[in-house]
């Protein structure tokens, strides 16, 4: 069983998210979108938004610098002081989240606006989001210190299965909670591509770089303009 | 010279009945879908009064629109700055109760009620949420209502008037109101196109037609708050932003837009206008009494050989260069002068231009008499009714000036037809009004004749765009035989 949730399934849940969502991406790149709603109710999506992606965004940096470079983490987080400066911002960050999550589920869930636009997919992703959050600030609380033995338990998990040599004795013997938040994080992984969760592949970064005037020629005489002169 | 063309637009407010045929008409065609509901791409309001949507000008609230910021032009709520403290939520952003909730009734009602006592009727209920409503607000709720305490009062252009003069405007017997048609301006500098994070929108190099790309919008909705004119929608249902497109397919195909077409009043006129792109920094950058006039002067005259030569250069086709010379906005706004752009002061160079109302004062009531204004037939245009102020602050940055010189021009069309028609005047009189004005008889006679004479091919001089040539780049101009047409490949369906 283990071995499936964490040997298989990771897989599966990247490979589906992975292949569909390029194929979504050159089929019809229209489903790209973050769907705003913010059109039809925009008071409660602020105490909503805000602090959901806000705090998730730090928090997933935080899993990604670890992930990255686990061995420095672990020689930073060595210090009691900063152990506890990381481990306090990131409880703040997941509180954050998940006030926010809740406040964006009770807007679904009781707004008439946001109602009718509300699909069975938006309901499962916050409710997975939800699950994955409150997992994970379950682990930061009860389970201390979470952030070091991410690092050390869970990161060579992670690693492990990217160079496709699942080793999951890392993770068989760990609490019930932890091994929620791993097999959800997959879970959402593998719905990336159904549901509105891509809008975070097309951040738009490239805003940075362009200018802020574009102008598209339909035919020819572009030729002779040069591909600088807008 | 980077000479380019612009397919730009004249709206003759004198001329404007206030019918909203132009609004159904675009209507019809473009925004009768779910989420689009709400959305007008063309309106008509009512002015003095406060738009649509709700006090649209009001840039304190919206945040649309381009700013001179110690010398260097930047968006005002939007841009690269700004983009992490937006993306989220952004609270510059005009919601649906700003517009309207777009409602319909249930008339089915009307047929299959039981038979009862009383007359069955049809009640109004949300095209939203379905749900019962009371309605308190549409997008033309104040139409025709000059004076409103609710509207008229809450007009953002009244803050270039004193008390007194907005008082004026509420009495029941100086009570004025023009109307003012509106549709996406097709900027030069657009700042809906600048506020795209995902670059979905742009301009279109052959025409200038501003687009947005349904396939790489990703709904981070900043053109809404970029657009001063608060001409980009946001579709609730396909999760996209949407925006007039000037009927692009109708101007490829040589007909008028729509709203243009079907306009009752005659006021629309369409054509090319060749500028120079260089000058569009230079313009955008300058101080606010002289961007009109800036404006002007990137317009080129489409008759100076060098221009020509210069256009061709840059790869303007004939046809293109053809139309331009022939183009009536191009008579209204560089030659005559006539036509000015409303709130040039958002800097993003809107290319649509407006003939202001002269709305004249024919008679007074005093000691409850009509009085029919002493020996001068034509009022002096500063007793128009409607304070050149007022004009001033939608159409000339509030250069009071340019609005004057407008207004005796069109004043002194009539004082010379009215001499030519019925001969009460004299000529002495009408030649004194026409030098005042600063036109000669014959200028006067070719504008009376484009305003009210104006066949449909004077106002519509629509260049051919040649989509056939673009088709030969791709593909066979055969097997693209049959496959013409727009629209979603696929269904335009949310996830
Ligand atoms: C990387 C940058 C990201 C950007 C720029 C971004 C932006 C947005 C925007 C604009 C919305 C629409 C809000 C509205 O209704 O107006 C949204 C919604 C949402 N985002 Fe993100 N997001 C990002 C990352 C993420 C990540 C990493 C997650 C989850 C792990 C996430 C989860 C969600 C969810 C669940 C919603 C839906 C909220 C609702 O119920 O309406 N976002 N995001
Ligand atoms: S159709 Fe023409 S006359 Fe009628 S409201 Fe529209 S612009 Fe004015």
């Amino acid at each position: 069983m283990s071995q499936f949730l964490f040997g298989v399934f990771p897989y599966i849940a990247s490979v589906l998210a992975v292949v569909i969502t390029i194929y979504e991406y050159r089929r019809n790149s229209f489903h790209f979108s973050s769907i705003s709603s913010q059109f039809l109710e925009g008071r409660k999506l602020f105490w909503g938004s805000i602090p959901w992606h806000y705090g998730v965004l730090t928090v997933l940096l935080g899993h990604l610098l670890a992930f990255l470079f686990p061995s420095a983490y672990i020689a930073f987080a060595k210090v009691p002081m900063r152990l506890l400066i990381l481990e306090v911002i990131s409880l703040v960050c997941g509180f954050m989240a998940f006030l926010g999550l809740v406040m964006l589920f009770k807007r679904r869930m009781l707004d008439s606006r946001i109602n009718i636009i509300t699909t069975n997919f938006d309901i499962s992703l916050l409710l997975l989001l939800l699950i994955q959050v409150a997992s994970g600030v379950g682990v930061a609380l009860f389970y201390r210190w979470g952030s070091s033995w991410y690092a050390s338990a869970v990161v060579p998990y992670l690693r492990s299965l990217w160079v496709l040599d699942p080793e999951i004795s890392y993770i068989a013997n760990m609490p019930f909670v932890v091994k929620l938040h791993v097999f959800n994080s997959f879970l959402i992984v593998a719905i990336i591509p159904f549901t509105r969760l891509m809008h975070f592949l097309v951040a738009p970064v490239h805003y940075f770089w362009r200018p802020y005037q574009i102008v598209i020629w339909n035919w020819s005489r572009r030729k002779i303009r040069k591909a600088d002169q807008q | 010279m980077d000479i380019r063309a612009q397919i730009s637009m004249v709206f003759h407010l004198d001329k404007c009945i206030g019918c909203h045929t132009c609004s159904i008409a675009c209507k019809n065609i473009w925004t009768d879908r779910k989420g689009a509901e709400y959305m007008w791409w063309n309106n008509v309001e009512t002015k003095p009064g406060t738009g649509y949507p709700h006090r649209w000008e009001d840039q304190e609230d919206y945040q649309g629109g381009w700013i001179l910021n110690g010398g260097e032009i930047e968006l005002k709520g939007t841009g690269k700055k700004r983009l992490l403290k937006n993306i989220f939520h952004n609270s510059t952003l005009p919601v649906l109760d700003d517009y309207y909730e777009p409602w319909t009734y249930t008339y089915s009602d009307l047929f299959d009620s039981p038979q009862g006592d009383d007359q069955p009727v049809a009640r109004p209920y949300s095209m939203v949420t379905g749900e019962y409503m009371d309605v308190k607000a549409g997008p033309n709720w104040d139409d025709d209502l000059g004076g409103s305490e609710l509207y008229a009062k809450n007009d953002v252009n009244y803050d270039a008037l004193t008390s007194a003069e907005r008082e004026d405007l509420h009495h029941l017997q100086k009570m004025v109101m023009m109307y003012l048609p509106r549709i996406c301006n097709h900027c030069q500098n657009p700042a809906c196109l600048a506020s795209c994070p995902s670059g979905a929108i742009y301009k279109r190099g052959e025409d200038g037609v501003v687009l947005i790309n349904q396939e790489k919008c990703r709904a981070w909705r900043m053109c809404v708050t970029g657009c001063p004119y608060k001409k980009t929608y946001y579709n609730w249902q396909s999760g996209k932003s949407e925006k007039c497109v000037l009927c692009y397919p109708r101007l490829e195909a040589g007909e008028a837009p729509a709203c243009m077409h079907s306009c009752v009043g005659r006021i629309r006129y369409i054509g090319v206008l060749l500028y120079d792109k260089d000058k569009i920094e230079g313009i955008i950058h300058q101080d606010e009494k002289q961007l009109i006039q800036a404006q002007k002067e990137a317009i080129v005259d489409p008759f100076d050989p060098e221009v020509i030569k210069a256009a061709q250069d840059c790869g303007v086709s004939t046809h293109m260069i053809e139309s331009a010379q022939k183009s009536p906005v191009y008579k209204w706004v560089k030659e005559w002068n006539l036509a000015l752009p409303l709130h040039a002061e958002y800097r993003t160079v809107p290319m649509l231009f407006y003939v202001p109302p002269l709305l004249p004062v024919m008679g007074n009531i005093s000691h409850n008499l009509y009085d029919n204004n002493g020996d001068q037939f034509f009022t002096s245009i500063d007793d128009c009714r409607l304070p050149i102020k007022y004009l001033a602050s939608l159409f000339s940055c509030g250069d009071e000036s340019l609005v004057r010189d407008v207004l005796k021009k069109l004043m002194a069309v009539r004082v010379h037809r009215r001499e030519v028609t019925t001969g009460d005047i004299s000529r002495s009189q009408a030649d004194d009004a026409l030098s005042q004005a600063g036109i000669t008889a014959e200028e006067a006679e070719a504008i009376y004749k484009l305003s009210s004479l104006c066949t449909f091919d004077q106002r519509f001089v629509i260049p051919a765009s040649h989509r056939e040539e673009a088709i030969e780049m791709t593909k066979m101009v055969l097997e693209h035989k049959g496959e013409v047409g727009f629209g979603f490949k696929e269904d335009p369906e949310r996830i």
